[in-house]
Formats: structure tokens, sequence, C-alpha cells
């Protein structure tokens, strides 16, 4: 059974009808946790305030475990869980306070629904008495994924649960994520970091309010249509410069330390291109052939 | 209900643990009572005024006499050329001089007629005014004696009382005053900004998602602050009657009825704010703007209402706190019962219920 069906969602605003969401479907299975990846102002929020029925779509239709966001939006409310991209939490209400508010607002208690949280909850237990403003980032986001489950949600949305978090948290709200699956949770997260795309179950790549593509991280990736290398040199800006002008680029952009560049042809001739950086005077070349990323996907997408 | 009872322990959680809104809520009617009630006082107390006695007799001296006895003036004298007493004025220090001509006393006694100059400084008008009628009356008083014992064929006697405020002091004016501006700047403004705090640090959001009802939302949000007010209400009509000697003189219950009545007016309409504006900044702007002027200028609090253009009477009924004003003044100082007050009361009831009836219209169960 799908629990979150979108079809053709289209969202503008204001009066110069500026598009957030451009003619979005997807639809996601119970206990899924699928990935919206996308850069700040690709439309994911508007896509979460849709479902939610915070917002009207100006056309499509979306439903959340079978019913609609315009005319069953009270059942939805009743069954989903919410969690806003920036921190909405009450910050000078304590941990416990927090938890026991929304609590109550669901008609539900913190020990109803204790097992659900628990794991959650012990690591910012010991803090319970500390006012909610003075969290860490990390530290917010458990509570707020707490009270975001307090009412046991049939569907989860996370709009960039871990913007702002130091990675080692980031990784243990994933894990965490892991876990509620297992409680056949069905889970929406966006995100704009990457890395996180792979942990997802299936991912939609999306850009300009349009869906660049849907599938799993491991299909995405293998869908790279390009021969991908690495090329590094001890002088970064001159490399960059000299791969756009090299006649035989298709794409090359900065990843780290190194570039990433794809070729016309596959790149057959690799030392006629090994002569064409030592010719601009750079040093410390190093080209390797590597295994795209979800990044690398996105930007083959993008262009 | 649970729920309800919830949100308001939240909300009392939010007022308690903010300083400014404590402050803003407890500390500004206080001060504005006390600021009222002893330093920006109208009455005429110890004013300086300078006498330039010409006369030297007897008749010009149990005048002055007679006016340094009373507690609003403070006598300096000097004899100053006309000219000389213009440049006093300018120091701005002198509110009155009185002159008294040459021969004072023989003119009254030979002619039946003197005559005595009151200057004052027009600049401050109400103060000029006050000097001038409280000096008259003195003199007046004065003439009264001396011709205890002549027969004067016809007198009339303008006999005043001041019915209410015998001793006209000021608090019976602007304790009614405070009380309509401190409810509407806290039920208004605190309501609006509690409201608009929520959606913009984005809680809204999460409390539209959840099955508590947008509606309930805003009660919950509002009722708090009715209770706030109704303390800061105890508050006030204490102060004014243990610290500025003005008790209630009508019913006490109707007074806090009718207070409960217009504080639910201001919070529908710092609901109404609430939801046409969006942050907390702009919530504040139009409450302050859109409330305390109005309030000031057309409650009859500062400026009487009969002497505005009557465009301005006119919109002067738009505004509540005009018509609370009449009620609290009516109640407090004149002690008149709701038979007298029911017209008033039934205006108040119809703009809650417009207010309401347009706030809950207007309120929207989504974003945007």
């Amino acid at each position: 059974m799908e629990a979150v069906v979108v079809r053709n969602i289209t969202k503008t605003y204001g009066k110069e009808k500026t598009v957030a969401v451009d003619n979005v479907s997807f639809s996601v299975g119970k206990g899924e946790i699928f990935g919206l990846i996308g850069p700040d102002g690709a439309g994911k929020t508007s896509i979460f305030r849709v479902l939610t029925t915070l917002l009207l779509a100006d056309s499509g239709t979306a439903s959340v475990d079978g019913f609609d966001v315009v005319k069953d939006f009270k059942s939805i409310r009743n069954t989903v869980g919410y969690m806003p991209g920036k921190f909405s939490l009450y910050k000078d209400l304590t941990i416990e306070e927090n938890l026991n508010f929304f609590a109550t607002v669901f008609g539900t208690t913190v020990e109803a629904n204790y097992d659900l949280i628990k794991d959650i909850y012990v690591q910012i237990e010991p803090f319970k008495k500390r006012r909610a403003g003075k969290l860490s980032g990390g530290m917010k986001q458990k509570l707020a994924l707490c009270c975001a489950l307090i009412h046991k949600p049939t569907t989860l949305f996370l709009d960039e649960p871990t913007t702002g978090v130091d990675p080692v948290s980031r990784k243990e709200f994933w894990e965490m994520l892991k876990r509620l699956k297992e409680q056949n949770i069905t889970i929406i997260v966006s995100t704009p970091y990457m890395d996180e795309a792979s942990l997802c179950d299936r991912i939609a790549l999306i850009q300009g309010g349009k869906i660049l593509s849907i599938d799993t991280p491991a299909n995405i990736v293998k869908a790279y249509p390009e021969k991908l290398y690495a090329i590094k040199a001890n002088e970064m800006y001159p490399l960059l410069k000299s791969l756009k002008d090299y006649p035989g680029t298709l794409n090359s952009y900065a990843f780290g330390e190194y570039a990433h560049a794809t070729f016309k042809d596959q790149m057959r001739n690799l030392e006629d291109f090994e002569r064409y950086l030592s010719d601009k005077q750079l040093t410390g070349i190093d080209i390797k052939r590597i295994e795209a990323t979800i990044e690398d996907s996105f930007i083959n997408l993008l262009n | 209900m649970k729920q309800f009872i919830s949100f308001v322990r939240k909300e009392f959680y939010h007022v308690l643990r903010d300083r400014r809104t404590l402050l803003i809520l407890f500390g500004m009617p206080i001060a504005q009572i006390l600021l009222f009630g002893f330093a920006l006082t109208n009455e005429v107390k110890d004013s300086e005024i300078l006498v330039v006695d010409y006369a030297k007799d007897a008749a010009s001296q149990q005048v002055i006499t007679r006016i340094g006895a009373s507690r609003y003036f403070k006598i300096r004298k000097a004899a100053l050329t006309h000219k000389e007493i213009l440049a006093t004025f300018q120091t701005g220090k002198i509110k009155a001089v009185l002159v008294f001509p040459a021969n004072f006393n023989e003119d009254l006694l030979r002619s039946n007629k003197a005559q005595i100059q009151i200057i004052t400084d027009a600049i401050d008008i109400n103060t000029a005014n006050m000097i001038t009628n409280y000096m008259s009356a003195i003199i007046l008083d004065y003439q009264n004696q001396i011709s205890e014992n002549l027969k004067i064929p016809y007198q009339i006697t303008a006999e005043t009382r001041m019915l209410y405020n015998p001793q006209l002091k000021g608090a019976h004016g602007f304790v009614p005053g405070v009380m309509a501006l401190v409810l509407m700047l806290v039920s208004v403004m605190m309501t609006a900004i509690s409201i608009v705090k929520e959606k913009e640090t984005g809680t809204m959001e999460i409390l539209l998602v959840s099955p508590f009802k947008p509606v309930m939302v805003i009660f919950a949000k509002a009722f708090p602050y009715l209770i706030l007010s109704l303390v800061n209400v105890t508050a006030i009509l204490l102060l004014s009657v243990f610290v500025l000697d003005l008790p209630v003189k009508g019913s006490v219950p109707l007074l806090f009825a009718e207070s409960t009545l217009f504080i639910i007016t201001c919070l529908a309409l710092g609901i109404f704010i609430s939801i046409k504006t969006d942050s907390q900044q702009v919530a504040m702007l139009i409450s302050l703007m859109g409330m305390l002027l109005p309030t000031m200028m057309f409650s009859g609090f500062l400026f009487p209402i009969e002497n505005m253009p009557l465009a301005l009477q006119i919109i002067s009924n738009i505004v509540p706190s005009k018509w609370y004003y009449i009620i609290v003044k009516s109640i407090m100082i004149k002690g008149l019962g709701i038979s007298a007050l029911w017209k008033e009361t039934l205006i108040l009831l119809g703009m809650t219920l417009f207010l309401l009836g347009v706030s809950l219209k207007s309120f929207k169960i989504r974003l945007q």
C-alpha cells in the first residue's frame, strides 16, 4: 500500500506566480524512508507543507495514508508527525515541558508512547530541566523528533532535520530514523546534504520545483552515463580553468580537493590530456577513474 | 479540555519567564498610575508668583497674606517696572505676577472700586487658567469679607459646587483613563505579539498539524491575557483606592464585569491584528499606533471630545476605549449602575461580537 501519493502538484506564490513546485508526482510506500534531495529553494518545504495540509496546491492531488490533503485535512493532522525546517519548539520551555505539551496537544501522554521515543529520549533525558533554547543543535533535533513522534504517527515528515547539526549528531539522527522504519513508520525526509541521500530507501532529486530523477540511491548512481575522472593538481584554480578550456571536456567542477570531470568520447586519449595539463604549468597532477556519487549524478542531471 | 489547560499553562510559562513581558504587563500599569498620580498632575501646587506692590497699604497686605497662605502659591516680592516684569516672565520661573497699583486701599475705600492686575504665562493654558481662577477666588473672598458689614443693594452670588470631585483632584479623570489605556495595550499588544510569535518561530506550523482545533489555539492564547488583564484591573483599583484615595463609588462586581467585556473586545482586536501580520515588530507597531493613539486622543481621557470638530467626534465613536472610559468613570466616580450604562455596555458588546466574528472569519486554518 502506498502511504503517500503525490500527483501533478503545482504550487506558485504571490501575484507574480513564482513557481515553487512544478508538476511534481511521486509516491512513497508504507514504511519507506523517502528522501527529497535538493538545494535551498528547490521546493522541498513547499511539498512538505502541501502534504501536511498547511498549504493548498494550485493544482494536482495528494494523499497521505489514503486521506486527501484538502478534503480530509483533519484526519491527516491527527495521524502525521511533522518537524518543520527551522527549530520549532518553545525555547523558553524545558525539554520535559515541551514534550508534555506536545503530548497533550496530540491527545496522548508521554508514558503512553514512551517506548517509541525511548531510544532518542534517553540521550537528552539528563538535560530534561534545561530550556530548549539552551540546547545544542543536535539535542534540539532529538527533542523535536521526540515531539513529532510522541503521538505515534503513521507518517513522519522531516524538513531538513539535520541542517545546522554536527556530523556526529547527523549520523546518530539517521540511525534513529532506521530504527523508526522498523516500527513501520513511513518517513519522508528532505536534506541538502548529498551524503545523506544514500541512507534513504529511495530518493527524489529536486531542483527548481521539478523532480529530476526518482530511484534508489544505488540505481541513480548506476545510471550515471559518463566515465567520471577525479583530477588533482597543486594549483587548483588554474586546473579548473584548464579543464574548462580543454576542448574535450564535457563537464568539470570542483569536488573537495579534487576536480571532477567528464569527457567526450569517454576519454580515449588520456596521455594527450595529461600533456595538455603539464603544458599549462600544472604540477603534482593526479588523474583517477572514479565511481559517481549522488552529487555527481545530481550535477549531471542539472546540465 | 485537557489540551486547553495544558496550552494555557504553557502560555503562563511564556509570560512568567520573560522579564520584558512581565515588566510591560505589571510594571507599566503601576508606573502609569503613580506617574499620573504624583508627577504628571495638572493641579497647581506651590506655583511661584511675583507680587509687585506699589500700594504697600493695609488692603494690599491683607490680600497678599491670603494668597500666600494658600498652598497653591509661593510668593516672591519685588518692585519692578512693567518692562522688568515682562523680562522676568522670559526666565520661565514665574507663573504669574500680581500687581497692586499705588493707592489701592484708598481707591477701595473712596471710590469703592480698586484694580488688581494678574499677569500670567499663557504658554501653558491650563496652568494659567487655574492660577487666575484660584487668585480671583481668593480676591473675591477678601472682597466679600470687607463688604460684609456694608449694605449693597443688589448682589448676585454664584455659588459653585464641583459635583463628584469637590477638591478637583486629578485622579478622578485619569484612573479610568489609565485603566482604558493599560487594558488596551496589554490585551491588544500582548495577544497580537504572542500569536505572531508562534507564527514567526514556526511553532504555529506544528500546532496546525495537530488534532488541536485551530480556533482553540487562538482562544487558548487569548485566555491567559484575560486573566492577566483582570489582575491588572485589580492592581490599578487597589492603587487608586489605597494610594490615591479614590474609592470606587459604584458596584465593584459591575466594574469587573464591564472590564471583562472591554478586555474581550481588546483581545478580539489583538487576535485580528495577529491574523493580519507576520512579524512581531509589525504587530507591535500596529497595536501601538492603531490602539494607543486613538485611546489617548479619542477616549476623552486627555482631550474633551465635545470640543473636537464634528468629524473627529464621529470617529471617536468607533474607539472602544471611549465607551469603556465613560463606563468606568460613571461607575467609579458617579456611582452609577447598569441601568444608566446599558447603552454604552450594549455598544461595547456589539463591538466585541463584531470583532470576534471578523477575527474568527479571517482566521486561516492553513499557512498564508
